[in-house]
């Protein structure tokens, strides 16, 4: 009979305060708007941070607002529908839908109560046409105004991208002037910068901690990081976010010393490259049954996280903020900090060109010492899918392993759940992974 | 033989003539993939600017590359150079614009190999001021690139001439869709799509002088059927000239368009300035929007509304290739346009190929219905 090790686990101590405050993140988007904050509706990739220069605001990112709602399909299913009877199709953006749906059904997912009434949107263009309409949509539905930022600058690129990073730092010039015409208030660079610096700091340390789980066992596996993400995610610009990440990846250090597993039954590491099907986590806890953990996701390394990708080198190391690189300037004023962010979105692997993505994939890999990777044949975000045949392709050409299965992320009427198990299953016994004994 | 009969010609052989074109100029062929192309520049540069397209057959090559939910006219195009057929193209160029035409373009970079290889990245915050200098940076590198390619200098005399020629095949075009304003029109939607699709993939000096032939023919002639409903198309991309010949043919007449097949990808002229590239990024920025590079839908669906208004369209037929976001972001807003002008919708989505049987059905059933409401 095999044996199999089985690792020591213990709770994350900073579990409880990771909790309160994603909790307080998510009661801000529900009392902020009471207390007189501002309210803006964006991208998780916008630099948020540069709001603070108007002062107290909160800022719901569309995305996690529709994968929350995606992850409850009691609601989404409901939203879902009232986009469609709107006439929009259903293949398009999942969580675009999700968050229409929830806007024309007038419920805010996180209270049942009324759908907030932003005073701007201020999103970025990251996803071709997509955001931009999204918003707009939302901005003639609401009558509220509309601003964003062209900033995806990088990809294919082939000449020289100095002006495309003046246009993209000109473009957050122009909505400072903007946001301070629309709202009456007097933008303060100095709480900007403040905002900003904590915002580059955070993706930095969110990146640290990705990469750490590249140990042997892995300390955190992938549902908990999702648990954890929203720190990242919605409180980037904001210092109790350090001080809190700052602790996990201390504990997480202390548990690779100590060898203390995520799965204790560890002994097959997978890894992704596009967010989950968020109606379909369990899809992670149940094959834990085979000792299969699931290390991360690309996407959450790169977005709400930063990692510097050295590609000769076949290393990913973690991300210095943008003032400690060298040939960078200090951030004084606000052409200082729109010039920065332009030039930090340019460079952030965000943005990366297909090719070097591909290098990176293989890259994150060996250094999460995986086994595999699980890709996500995603209906619900056409720019995240339209590539990945050619992804599975390199990867398997670098000898690795790729289980795919076809999905929505964010609609729960788009994914076969069984079908997927069993796929998975078949993947898992092709690689010798048998479920394990007594589970 | 008519001037039409002669794009018809063109393009069926649309391969064979460019191979004909290199043959008897010793020049290049590029390849583009989007309408924001900006093919004044690499006409300047002596290369013959051919627009990819597909052919509407039954396809799997490319199920290997691009995932099944991207747009059909990127898998059909991409299916083209997958099978060989652009075999004698000496470069490839592609202009930012949707994810899906990306996929075209990233996938044939890497797996059908050609000389020269050129992307401008366009700034789609079309509405920003900052985007036209922006633009005219990527058309300053993309003329070096060409002439480093061609190992010829791209005079500011190259680029008046281009300029020239292209707002004159534009004002030549336009002149046609006038013709088209007439309670009888002289010529069908299915010409005006293969006059408009032969002018992106001929030498533009050839089409301008086709043009002129055709606008003489259209003066004096009187057309041999009944126009019927007088129908508008409005959608994204597209080339199916079998397809709206079969909708002609059930009574109505395709009286004005907009997609990139027609009105969208000429309307606009270039303004000359002393600086050769700025009026041209200036064009491209500023012209009739595809969904793909704007938020402000206003100013299509405003520009859309007027076109139906000044060609006296009876009813419309609002398609999209499916799975293209960004039309299908635009479809219910043009929908509640249209209503609000009391102009019948029918909207149908295209693929690859289509049930043309079905789609028959439809037609007639809206036809009917459209012509008791406007009859």
């Amino acid at each position: 009979m095999t044996t199999h090790v089985k690792y020591k686990t213990k709770p994350l101590d900073c579990w409880q305060w990771g909790k309160e405050l994603r909790l307080e993140a998510y009661q801000d988007l529900i009392t902020g708007y009471e207390q007189g904050k501002l309210l803006v509706l964006g991208c998780a990739a916008s630099p948020y941070g540069m709001l603070a220069g108007l002062g107290d605001f909160v800022f719901l990112a569309g995305e996690p607002y529709g994968a929350s709602i995606a992850a409850d399909p009691p609601f989404s299913i409901p939203c879902m529908e009232a986009y469609e009877a709107k006439g929009y199709s259903r293949d398009m953006c999942g969580y675009m839908r999700n968050f229409l749906g929830s806007m024309y059904l007038n419920k805010y997912y996180f209270t049942g109560g009324q759908f907030p009434k932003f005073d701007f949107i201020w999103g970025v263009r990251h996803c071709p046409a997509g955001h931009p309409k999204w918003h707009q949509i939302v901005s003639e539905h609401q009558g509220v105004p509309m601003n964003y930022i062209d900033d995806e600058t990088m990809l294919s690129a082939d000449g020289d991208p100095q002006h495309r990073v003046d246009y993209v730092a000109g473009q957050y010039l122009d909505s400072i002037e903007w946001m301070e015409k629309v709202t009456g208030r007097t933008f303060d660079d100095e709480k900007a910068i403040e905002a900003m610096r904590n915002y580059f700091c955070n993706e930095a340390l969110w990146g640290e901690i990705c990469l750490l789980n590249g140990t042997v066992p892995a300390p955190l596996d992938i549902k908990s990081m999702f648990a954890l993400m929203p720190i990242s995610m919605l409180r980037r610009h904001e210092k109790v976010a350090t001080q809190f990440l700052e602790m996990l990846r201390d504990e997480m250090k202390d548990r690779i010393t100590n060898q203390i597993a995520a799965v204790p039954t560890e002994r097959y590491r997978m890894t992704m490259l596009t967010p989950p099907p968020w109606s379909f986590l369990k899809i992670f806890r149940y094959l834990e049954n085979f000792g299969v953990v699931f290390i991360g996701t690309y996407v959450y390394l790169i977005n709400s996280g930063e990692v510097k990708f050295l590609l000769d080198e076949g290393k990913v190391l973690p991300a210095t903020v943008p003032e400690e690189r060298p040939g960078w300037p200090q951030i004084k004023n606000r052409e200082d900090l729109c010039r920065t962010v332009a030039r930090w979105r340019a460079e952030h692997p965000f943005q990366s060109h297909l090719d070097t993505r591909k290098k990176e994939f293989v890259i994150l890999f060996r250094h999460w010492k995986g086994d595999a990777y699980l890709l996500l044949l995603n209906r619900g975000c056409v720019p995240m899918t339209t590539n990945m045949y050619d992804f599975q392709r390199d990867l398997q050409k670098h000898g690795i392993p790729v289980a795919m299965f076809e999905g929505n992320f964010a609609d729960c009427r788009d994914i076969d759940e069984t079908g997927v198990l069993d796929r998975l299953e078949a993947f898992l016994e092709g690689q010798g992974i048998q479920k394990l004994p007594g589970l | 033989m008519s001037a039409i009969e002669k794009f018809e010609e063109i393009l069926e052989n649309r391969h064979q003539y460019a191979k004909d074109w290199k043959k008897q100029t010793g020049g290049k062929v590029t390849g583009w993939l989007c309408t924001y192309s900006p093919v004044e520049l690499i006409y300047a540069a002596g290369m013959l600017p051919v627009r990819i397209l597909g052919t509407h057959e039954v396809q799997d090559i490319t199920d290997r590359y691009l995932f099944p939910t991207v747009c059909p006219f990127s898998r059909d195009a991409l299916a083209q150079g997958l099978k060989g057929r652009y075999d004698y193209l000496d470069g490839l160029t592609m202009t930012r614009t949707c994810s899906h035409v990306q996929g075209t373009f990233d996938n044939w970079r890497n797996y059908v190999p050609v000389p020269f290889i050129h992307y401008t990245w366009f700034p789609c915050h079309r509405e920003s001021p900052r985007a036209i200098p922006c633009l005219r940076e990527e058309l300053f590198a993309l003329k070096q690139a060409i002439e480093n390619f061609t190992g010829k200098t791209v005079s500011d005399e190259d680029l008046d001439k281009a300029i020239e020629l292209y707002n004159t095949n534009r004002k030549l075009m336009r002149r046609v869709y006038e013709f088209r304003k007439s309670d009888d029109p002289p010529i069908t939607g299915a010409e005006a799509m293969e006059m408009v699709v032969a002018s992106q993939l001929m030498d533009v000096v050839e089409h301008n002088k086709l043009l002129e032939e055709l606008v003489a023919e259209l003066a004096d002639k009187k057309p041999d059927r009944d126009t019927g409903l007088r129908l508008m198309m409005v959608g994204s991309e597209m080339d199916d000239i079998v397809f709206v010949r079969m909708l002609e043919e059930l009574g109505c007449t395709v009286v004005i368009d907009e997609h990139c097949t027609g009105s969208r990808y000429f309307w606009d002229d270039i303004v000359p300035q002393e600086d050769r590239l700025a009026p041209i990024a200036d064009r491209y920025v500023t012209r009739w929007p595809c969904p793909a590079v704007s938020s402000e839908f206003n100013d299509r669906g405003d520009r859309i509304i007027q076109h139906a208004l000044d060609w006296n369209v009876q009813g419309v037929l609002l398609y999209q290739q499916k799975f293209c976001d960004p039309h299908e972001f635009d479809i219910p807003m043009l929908q509640k346009m249209f209503r609000e002008q009391d102009i019948p919708i029918l909207v149908l989505e295209f693929d690859v190929t289509i049930p043309f049987g079905q789609f028959r059905t439809r037609i007639e059933a809206f036809l009917e219905m459209a012509e008791i409401e406007v009859f």
